[in-house]
């Protein structure tokens, strides 16, 4: 009984730190159709952030909810001015630019902290479920990822800026029509996505370990979730976090986690050759 | 097939300096080179190979893989672990082209047949890589072994045995007689890729490369061209690998890691896109920079992932066509003596 209970956690677990990890990209790559290789970085640095603010003094709920997401966001913000945007609709370009944006900054976080683990120990302590002891921040941040989600799609159906956004990712030129200005929705888009990966990077920080090399472990993971998830983002994400996570999580306890990682990719190279427009390509057709 | 040589052309004329460069360079190889060097050329080569393996499916076949280490990884452990095994080299080296072709194929078939598309395939082929180099490094125990050949994590495999003269398993290769065979293979390799897009297939492919719909409308199964281009660039990034293993005597996860990936990538962009002789530049250029780089003490901060970055946005803001193409525009606009007589350079790939 203890042990279902402690795997039906560690389920919950994996499906909720695999979400987190694919929430920035799911609007920047999923709705902007902006390849962004640079996600795990913009990860990594938001880890570091934490790290770094936590050690300094600062309360950790306030490095990871507060200041990850706001050090993330400016850097994706200026990576969109001076870069990215340029290659807005050169796919491959993007791709390749991104890529570089990726290497460098590894590069200058090594350059300044060196090659070392670092990271924070998890706040709030453990308890008990029968014989096992497990942390209470990983039930809270199964509790985050849902009002994290619940925040995202509210923001995108029910608010003026999330209907803005969607209108101009769908129609740019009707929306410059209709006295918007494009870049500019892209640019805050894309700072929200990079706010996004950042709170991920600060939330997962506690229970990782933070390398600079760190960003490559989420980068893959979490582009061929939002691709099996499909056209719509938000709930494709969601669904193809719950399937990975869950088979990831089951097979990590029962051998390996790299046999895990194994076999979500296997499971993930599968299904897009069943299902090649993705999940929501074929079912939750009208979702977001 | 019809092969009019028409030596007025600039594409033949290309072909013939290139030819000439690199018999010159057979010929005169150890002769000009001391061992230090020479052992450092054979290197050269190997990744010039890997170099053209990437032009070729990416330049050509529009296929941008970021996983093309894992083939040239998948060759090298190919060869080791049936060399070891083997104890005669003939075969394994055989194998070290077979065996990541092979895997190509099966992976192809999944991605092409799948249709994902150009981005979703460069995240798989990047996931595969990174999968085999966690996967790899995590078989240091002895329950990992493959015949008498034991995989050693992130140790990796050493005293891998060289290249012998096939048939006679207890003389091996000099380093002269390895240079030799390794510059004739990339020799072969190159001619015979330029062989293959003078051909009925590779016609295909670059046609495919234009402009898929099209192609496909003509008649042509686009996916299998595809897979089967993708599965020739593995077998040529599993010989190189397999060159550069049997010189090293040594092969370790590392080949998986994302740096060798990155830098394939580059070696290519910096060489230039869709031609066959720039990304062999492009690699000897990156790699000479990364040596001299690592012997200069005012560059300590600069660490390769600040540089490999750093030169990746300077060529995708600044030469995105590559240097080659870049070149050859420059000269036809200073130099009029280098333009063609009859002005077919806006052929860019071609060479």
């Amino acid at each position: 009984m203890d042990t279902v209970a402690l795997l039906i956690i560690e389920v919950l677990n994996g499906i909720s730190s695999l979400a987190l990890t694919c929430a920035g990209l799911a609007i920047i790559f999923g709705m902007m159709r902006v390849i962004n290789f640079a996600h795990g970085e913009f990860m990594m640095l938001g880890g570091y952030t934490t790290v770094v603010a936590t050690n300094a003094g600062v309360n950790i709920w306030i490095s990871m909810l507060i200041l990850s997401p706001l050090v993330v966001g400016i850097i994706g913000i200026l990576s969109e001015r001076l870069l990215i945007r340029f290659f807005y609709g050169r796919l491959v370009d993007t791709l390749i630019a991104t890529w570089g944006l990726s290497l460098l900054l590894i590069g200058i976080v090594t350059a300044i902290f060196g090659n070392y683990i670092t990271g924070v120990s998890a706040p709030m302590g453990n308890f008990a479920v029968g014989q096992y002891q497990l942390s209470i921040y990983r039930l809270v941040l199964i509790g985050i990822t849902v009002l994290l989600f619940v925040g995202i799609y509210l923001v995108f159906t029910r608010t003026r800026l999330g209907l803005i956004a969607r209108g101009t990712m769908q129609n740019p030129d009707q929306a410059a029509v209709l006295g918007i200005s494009p870049p500019r929705v892209y640019m805050i888009t894309f700072g929200i996505g990079a706010a996004l990966t950042g709170l991920a990077g600060g939330l997962l920080a506690p229970i990782s370990q933070i390398i600079p090399t760190v960003g490559f472990t989420y980068v893959a993971q979490a582009f061929i979730t939002v691709i099996t998830g499909g056209t719509g983002a938000i709930t494709g994400t969601i669904v193809a976090s719950g399937i990975f996570g869950t088979v990831r999580q089951l097979v990590t306890y029962e051998t390996t986690p790299i046999i895990g990682g194994v076999v979500l990719l296997i499971v993930a190279v599968v299904l897009l050759r069943l299902l090649p427009q993705g999940i929501t390509g074929k079912i939750f057709r009208r979702s977001l | 097939m019809k092969f009019a040589v028409d030596l007025k052309s600039w594409n033949t004329r290309g072909l013939i300096f290139v030819a000439v460069v690199m018999l010159a360079l057979l010929f005169a190889g150890p002769q000009v080179f001391d061992l230090f060097v020479l052992l450092k050329v054979i290197l050269f080569i190997s990744t010039a190979m890997l170099a053209l393996s990437m032009g070729f499916i990416w330049g050509f076949g529009g296929i941008l893989c970021f996983g093309q280490s894992a083939f040239f990884g998948i060759g090298g452990y190919a060869y080791a672990i049936a060399v070891i095994n083997m104890g005669e080299s003939t075969v394994p080296i055989l194998l070290s082209v077979f065996v990541p072709a092979a895997f190509a194929m099966l992976l192809g078939y999944f991605m092409f047949y799948g249709r994902l598309s150009d981005i979703y395939l460069a995240v798989v082929t990047l996931a595969v890589t990174l999968i085999f180099y966690a996967f790899i490094r995590s078989t240091s125990g002895e329950e990992y072994h493959i015949g008498s050949a034991r995989l050693m994590g992130f140790n990796g495999i050493s005293s891998i045995p060289v290249f012998n003269w096939p048939g006679f398993p207890n003389s091996p290769l000099w380093p002269d007689d390895i240079f030799y065979v390794a510059m004739v293979l990339l020799i072969l390799v190159y001619f015979g890729l330029r062989l293959l897009l003078r051909s009925h297939f590779g016609r295909v492919v670059v046609a495919i490369r234009e402009n898929e719909t099209r192609a496909e409308y003509l008649g042509y199964d686009v996916r299998f061209y595809k897979m089967i281009a993708f599965s020739i660039g593995a077998g040529i990034a599993g010989l190189a690998g397999c060159l550069f293993v049997s010189f090293n005597n040594f092969i370790n996860p590392d080949v998986f890691a994302l740096g060798l990936a990155a830098q394939i990538i580059m070696w290519v962009l910096i060489g230039g896109v869709g031609t066959l002789v720039g990304p062999m530049l492009g690699s000897l250029a990156l790699q000479m920079l990364y040596n001299w780089l690592g012997t200069q003490t005012f560059a300590s901060f600069l660490n390769t992932y600040l540089v490999f970055g750093a030169i990746i946005l300077i060529f995708v803001l600044a030469v995105p066509q590559g240097l080659q193409p870049t070149a050859r525009l420059l000269a036809l606009r200073f130099l009029p003596i280098a333009r063609p007589p009859e002005e077919r350079a806006k052929e860019a790939g071609d060479d």
